[in-house]
């Protein structure tokens, strides 16, 4: 049986139709081939990058600014997570409904929020920064596409306005502006890491890609600050210059042992934890950037150049009449006395005496005992802006630039550059390196100014000054000895000293046996009729030395004298 | 011969389902460990915050306020203050 003898069956193709239906099968096969050729060799960056971005990820490991505490750990400056709300206008899609509930959530009126969501922007805005942890949720509860919550550090501060000049602050970027945060910026600041991760369908993270580059905490910073000694510089300072209804004014409590700042407080103040109201005036930290004409406190100074010269002793007696000319200038006592000794003349700040003991020297001599005790040099405390005052070469100085600069003026100097340079006369001659940071007291080496003797010398003249005769009664402290020195300046306005604008300030130590602490107190321009170094900065200087010894639990030095000059500023105050 | 190659097999099996069963305790070992992470991660935060909340409890200005109001705290007077120079000595002839 032959099967193509069957008429029936036998194939009756045309060519063409064959030729056809392989070409299409062929063609079909080529496109196939193409299409895999494409997607696998030719195109395949772009869709490798597509199905790594469905599992692959890119995370950014988060690093907080360090931490600023004071010297016994308690906090002044800390970065904490906040969430903000952001909102991308292009999404946004926002019921009438919605826009009530967000409203009262953000605690604004619809109407306020219309205005802030209806800002034409390209990409994104921030709506609130930052909500608090509960509105958080319940934002995040409403789902609202195009209005997202975003993560991000804030800096807060706990202490506020009592150690704002100290602390300083950061900006939104978390870039430190003023004080320490910018002084120490590279070591609080932190550095955040990456991390190249696969990830499953859950989300959960599968395995890392790559190696973890680990994120870097910012370093945490101790400072030499004391928290309540600070806070009561603050309140006292605060309190001196409303009574005395003053312009600004700046305390500095040193460490006289290790030359550290344990408390630096100014006025006007500012709160670091609201950035809205940006004034700089305020921000200025006046004890280190603003510089004054030093008046009688320089005094003491003359008085240790005086005696290192071996030119006269503490009880040499010196005519001291009402005025003395020098050159042009008339220099005039308020409280004239015929004779003085040299302790007389610092304990009754006579400029008459002051003037004759610095002529006693040549310029360059006086001009070398001021530098080396800092004066003209940055003091060495590494806060931004510090200033180093002023104090002109000696071979400049005019005979009567030469008896200005004995009782202060003609020369500039900041608060905290005066308040270290006392640190002579308090450590027995020696000046330890001003310091911002707490530190151990073995890493540090002071700088000899004065001799031991010299220094003590010099001490016990300023002993005097808040003796019975002196001009500084009001700023003993009960049951400790004190030294220290007045200073009331004129102002230099316009270029001419101005008769009723003062700058009254004292600078001062105790125990005076040993002394621990120095206390600096400058008020600028008080306006209540009182002046008087003694009389303004004085009180704040005994009040605040009276609480940062009772702080550091000093033993007084002198238990029989129950002074009761100074009186607490709180009984007076009625309680506050 | 061919019992060796049956019996390499069985190993080979076995090693097969040895590194399937490793790989999977490492992803969940791995899972764990991220998830302990974030927990620490978020338990410092914790701590952050509390540390924040003790500073601003702790602010001198508040306990000062707060010692005036409601304890009627005061700062002892210069009389009322008593200094043991002493300490032994009068510890043992104290009341």
């Amino acid at each position: 049986m032959n099967y193509h003898s069957r008429k029936l069956l036998k194939l009756n193709l045309a060519p063409w139709r064959m030729a056809t239906v392989g070409g299409l099968l062929l063609s079909g096969l080529v496109l196939v081939a193409g299409r895999a050729l494409y997607l696998q060799g030719l195109n395949t960056d772009y869709l490798q990058g597509k199905g790594d971005a469905v599992a692959n990820r890119n995370l950014t490991l988060p690093a907080h600014r360090g931490q600023v505490s004071d010297r016994h750990g308690q906090l002044l400056a800390i970065s904490t997570p906040v969430e903000s709300l952001w909102a991308r206008p292009a999404d946004l899609v926002l019921s009438a409904g919605q826009r009530v509930q967000l409203a009262k959530v953000l605690g604004v009126s619809p109407q306020e929020l219309a205005i802030t969501l209806a800002r034409k922007t390209r990409g994104e805005f921030s709506v609130r920064r930052p909500v608090t942890p509960e509105q958080a949720v319940k934002i995040a509860a409403m789902g609202v596409p195009g209005l997202h919550l975003r993560r991000e550090f804030r800096r807060y501060y706990p202490a506020g306005e009592v150690a704002a000049h100290v602390v300083g602050f950061t900006n939104v970027d978390d870039l430190g502006q003023e004080g320490v945060e910018r002084a120490y910026q590279d070591w609080l600041a932190g550095r955040e890491g990456q991390r190249h991760i696969l990830r499953d369908r859950r989300g959960n993270t599968i395995r890392d890609l790559a190696p973890i580059k680990t994120a870097q905490m910012g370093g945490n910073l101790a400072l030499a600050l004391d928290l309540k000694i600070q806070y009561l510089a603050h309140r006292e300072l605060a309190a001196a210059i409303k009574t005395h209804k003053a312009k600004g004014g700046s305390v500095v409590v040193l460490d006289a042992k290790t030359g550290e700042i344990l408390a630096l407080a100014n006025q006007p103040i500012f709160n670091p934890n609201n950035r809205r109201n940006y004034k700089p005036g305020p921000m200025r930290n006046r004890a280190v950037i603003d510089t004054f004409e030093p008046g009688s406190t320089i005094k003491p100074f003359v008085a240790a150049a005086v005696l290192e010269r071996g030119l006269f002793h503490p009880d040499s007696v010196i005519q001291t009449p009402e005025t003395w000319r020098v050159g042009a200038k008339l220099v005039r006592d308020v409280h004239p006395h015929p004779q003085m000794t040299v302790s007389e003349i610092i304990q009754k700040s006579s400029n008459v005496g002051a003037v004759k003991l610095a002529m006693s020297l040549t310029p360059q001599q006086y001009w070398e005992v001021l530098h080396r005790s800092g004066f003209g040099e940055l003091p060495g405390s590494g806060f931004p802006g510090e200033t180093a005052g002023r104090l002109r070469d000696a071979s400049t100085w005019k005979p009567v630039e030469h008896a200005t600069m004995a009782y202060g003026y003609g020369l500039s100097v900041s608060l905290l550059q005066l308040t270290r340079a006392y640190m002579a006369f308090a450590n027995d001659g020696e000046v330890m390196p001003l310091s911002f940071l707490k530190r151990e007291p073995q890493e540090i080496a002071g700088v000899r100014v004065f001799s031991p003797s010299v220094a003590r010398e010099v001490r016990a003249m300023m002993e005097a000054v808040t003796q019975e005769g002196g001009t500084g009664l009001r700023t003993r402290v009960p049951g400790y000895r004190v030294a220290g020195k007045t200073g009331t300046a004129h102002k230099l306005v316009d270029g001419r000293y101005a008769a009723d604008r003062y700058l009254s300030s004292f600078v001062g130590m105790a125990p005076a046996s040993n002394p621990r602490l120095i206390i600096g107190v400058v008020i600028d321009e008080p306006s209540d009729g009182v002046y008087y170094g003694g009389s303004v900065a004085g009180p704040v200087f005994a009040q605040v030395m009276a609480a940062s010894l009772r702080q550091l639990a000093l033993p007084p030095d002198a238990p029989e004298t129950a002074t009761r000059v100074t009186q607490n500023s709180l009984s007076v105050r009625g309680g506050v | 011969m061919s019992r060796l190659n049956v019996a390499m097999a069985l190993v080979l099996v076995v090693c097969a389902l040895a590194v399937i069963q490793a790989q999977h305790r490492s992803r969940t070992y791995f899972v764990e460990l991220e998830r302990l992470k974030k927990e620490a991660r978020a338990l410092e935060e914790q701590w952050g915050q509390l540390q924040l909340e003790q500073g601003t409890w702790a602010n001198p200005a508040r306990v000062d306020a707060l010692a005036r109001t409601r304890v009627g705290l005061v700062a002892a007077t210069q009389e009322r203050i008593h200094v043991e120079t002493e300490r032994e000595e009068t510890r043992t002839g104290a009341p």
